[in-house]
């Protein structure tokens, strides 16, 4: 069988030499896929992060011209906090943790040649890149881009008196339609991938964690999405076309939003969160050459966190007037999900316990992503408790603690992966030492950002405010010198990502050849070659033991990968 | 050629059909988003009723009488489909289409008349729900049938039989979207 299967392969006249725009623009390759939604994603990084300086420029150091930008109107401000919050999220998590992680591990791990269907593939790319054009196009537009907050709670956003950016907010919206097509159409591609082209013998359960995992994210963005694509289509009539869904002098009801977005926007948080917490489970496993602690474990507890994730939303709105009997019943929820992610933590913290551990790049991160996500964890039961968050809500605490769940998703989530694969996706590896200085250079100046935040928000610093002078009891000296070092540390952190840069340009022309599994880890993608060619693998592989094989007492080699017959 | 990936089926279940499946359930939630918010209002604001008396039940339920006889072409398309005669397949399937044509002409005409008596989306709550929701139904419909133009004109000529199957279960699908507006925004008054 696998036999004829590699003759039809080998027929495929794809593989032979194409040009430029059909092998690296136009391509249906899942591999060229990733790089895309890679590169768009960062892009898009570069932007979201070039806005939190502006405005984290302003807050240390009010009124001040702010090199590249110029002095941060309030208007400007809104705009800023606004995109950025919305770029993060959509335009670089959702891209690379998801589409492009999964468009280069799924076929890869599941041992096949493509995505099901290749063409969708390049489809959703091509819908995500327009999206993120138009969302750019809005800075462009008269009024400016969108200013009403990543959430867009109407009436702000809905009506045209309040909302200073009529087109923008419109161009916005449409943005993220987009968007949410191209990952719908992504999204179905992974879970019909995973579901019918695994390698032959590949069971469920011999299927790698951060496969598993992503299907599940993609299942759960899939089953969230809809409210709010409801919700964006009633938005945009209320801004457009004189309905009013969300207006209450209309006989709407503003908190009808609330329930939609975030119906979608807690979710949301498992569904980036699931492909980062998978990666660093296969780095784990590899570099403390230990068999993954309780595999179906982590499995159920990831299903359970999905199912778990549509019963919290309304923990969003414990003062927005829901009444108190719903909010202990999503107080109770939020704070249960808390087990699943938690018996995550500690089996990792097990495979780890008795391991032959090794500290380089990739680990490091993988590490990191487990001890900073745990404190974005922890504040959080503060916030997910009714009583607390009447206090907290929307003070600089809810800041620290979601930059402290997101960054470990999006920044050391992602960067944990890049290092790890890629050997695999340049053939190439990078250089140790300017990974580790990467590493400490994010990962110290995050912790002084963020921090400092958390102490503000107890002391009352409200979110959103545009120059804290205006507010006395926010105007102290010691506020502004926490603020001050947020905003430094910030620069430095932003600093230090030229090294990355510096590290992907040294290792592209002179970094040492890696070898098709230079970890020696289990997995089928380090079966292929590296990098591996259109339709990966030379001979399709048979899958014949779990991906997580290592150190077995009656084996010399102390890893064992999935294909090697026994 | 395709990809091995497009040939293996782990599952057990052809994937276009495994896929279309899973296109609709995301379609359920959108339409589940819709229809939740409305039945919410609709249950806190008794006036609506009074609003929801001036649709027409006749031109509704001449509505859903079209898509139903449409899908039943769709039904006998893809018994044509199994047989392997693309061309009886093709033919029903543009039996469909006409019946999605007739809906969106009977559709246009309510909409029409209504919108000249002055209800328009703007008017009020469940105005403005009734265009969106049949407005998001439509333009499902408007896209089954630019998908069906596609498969007949493959089946025609015997290729890709398989689709006429995938374009049905979607065809269905709209159809059963409207199974739940019609009662919703017409008939409960």
């Amino acid at each position: 069988m696998a036999t004829a299967e590699v003759a039809t392969h080998h027929d495929d006249t794809r593989h032979h030499d194409e040009g430029f725009v059909k092998k690296y623009l136009w391509s249906t390759d899942h591999k060229i896929i990733c790089f895309q939604y890679m590169i768009t994603g960062i892009a898009m990084a570069l932007i979201g992060g070039f806005f939190a300086y502006a405005f984290r420029m302003q807050l240390a150091f009010p009124g001040m011209e702010v090199p590249l930008w110029g002095v941060v109107t309030p208007g400007d401000y809104n705009a800023l906090v606004t995109n950025h919050g919305t770029i993060m999220i959509f335009w670089v998590a959702m891209p690379v943790l998801i589409a492009a992680f999964g468009n280069y591990l799924i076929p890869l791990m599941i041992g096949c040649d493509d995505m099901v269907f290749p063409k969708i593939n390049r489809l959703s790319y091509q819908i995500f890149l327009l999206s993120a054009l138009v969302l750019i196009s809005s800075f462009f537009v008269e009024g400016g881009a969108f200013a009403g907050a990543w959430t867009a709670y109407p009436p702000l956003s809905s009506t045209a008196e309040y909302s200073l950016t009529p087109l923008g907010s419109s161009i916005w919206l449409i943005a993220v339609a987009l968007e949410f097509i191209a990952f719908l159409l992504g999204g179905i591609n992974f879970i019909t991938t995973a579901m019918n082209s695994r390698a032959p013998g590949m069971k469920l359960y011999d299927v790698p964690v951060i496969v598993w995992f992503i299907v599940i994210a993609s299942l759960l963005f899939m089953a969230s999405v809809g409210p709010l694509v409801a919700g964006a289509i009633m938005l945009l009539f209320d801004q457009n076309l004189g309905t009013g869904f969300f207006d209450p002098t209309r006989g709407g009801d503003p908190v009808l939003w609330q329930h939609l977005f975030w119906f979608f926007g807690h979710p949301e948080v498992y569904v980036v969160l699931l492909p980062a917490i998978g990666i660093s489970a296969e780095i784990i496993t590899v570099f403390a050459r230990k068999k993954l602690f309780a595999y179906r474990t982590v499995l159920n507890t990831a299903i359970a966190t999905g199912v778990l994730s549509f019963t919290v939303w309304a923990h969003h709105q414990f003062v927005s007037g829901i009444d108190p009997r719903m909010a202990h019943v999503f107080t109770i929820s939020t704070l249960l999900i808390s087990v699943p992610i938690a018996e995550m933590v500690f089996v990792y913290i097990a495979t780890l316990y008795g391991g032959s551990i090794t500290l380089n790049t990739p680990m490091l991160w993988a590490l990191a992503f487990i001890g900073e996500f745990l404190i974005g964890g922890v504040t959080g039961i503060f916030l997910g408790a009714s009583g607390s968050d009447i206090y907290f809500h929307d003070t600089y605490f809810v800041l620290a603690h979601f930059h402290y769940t997101f960054f470990p998703i999006a920044i050391i989530g992602t960067f944990a992966g890049i290092t790890y694969w890629w050997p695999k996706m340049t053939g190439k590896m990078m250089n140790d030492t300017l990974g580790k200085i990467h590493f400490w250079g994010t990962i110290i100046p995050f912790n002084f950002i963020f921090i400092p935040l958390f102490v503000l928000g107890l002391a009352g610093q409200h979110r959103r405010i545009y120059n804290y002078e205006n507010f006395p009891d926010l105007a102290l000296d010691w506020m502004f010198d926490l603020r001050i070092m947020a905003t430094v540390a910030l620069l430095v952190m932003i600093a230090f990502q030229v090294v990355f840069f510096v590290n992907v340009f040294v290792s592209l022309r002179n970094g040492k050849k890696a070898g098709n599994n230079p970890w020696k880890a289990n997995t089928l993608e380090w079966v292929a070659p590296s990098p591996p060619g259109h339709g990966n693998f030379e001979e399709l592989p048979t899958v014949y033991r779990g991906p997580y094989e290592y150190s077995h007492p009656d084996r010399e080699e102390d890893y064992w990968p999935q294909n090697e017959p026994a | 050629m395709r990809p091995i990936a497009n040939t293996r089926s782990a599952a057990g279940i052809p994937t276009g059909r495994l896929a279309v499946w899973w296109v609709l359930a995301s379609e359920i939630v959108i339409f589940g988003g819709i229809l939740a918010s409305y039945i919410m209002f609709r249950l806190s604001h008794g006036i609506w009723a009074d609003y929801a008396a001036n649709t027409n039940t006749m031109i509704g339920a001449t509505n859903t009488f079209v898509l139903l006889t449409s899908s039943l072409a769709a039904v006998a398309a893809h018994a044509a489909a199994e047989r392997g005669d693309g061309k009886l397949a093709a033919r029903r399937l543009v039996y469909t289409i006409l019946g999605g044509g007739i809906f969106l002409c009977i559709k246009s005409y309510e909409w029409y008349t209504e919108i000249t008596h002055g209800f328009t989306i703007s008017a009020n709550g469940f105005w403005a729900f009734y265009y969106t929701a049949a407005g998001v139904h439509a333009s499902h419909v408007i896209a089954g049938m630019i998908l069906m133009a596609f498969v007949a004109k493959d089946a025609a000529k015997n290729a890709e039989l398989h689709r006429v199957e995938l374009v049905g279960i979607y065809w269905h699908f709209v159809d059963v979207v409207w199974i739940f507006l019609f009662p919703l925004l017409y008939i409960a008054k």
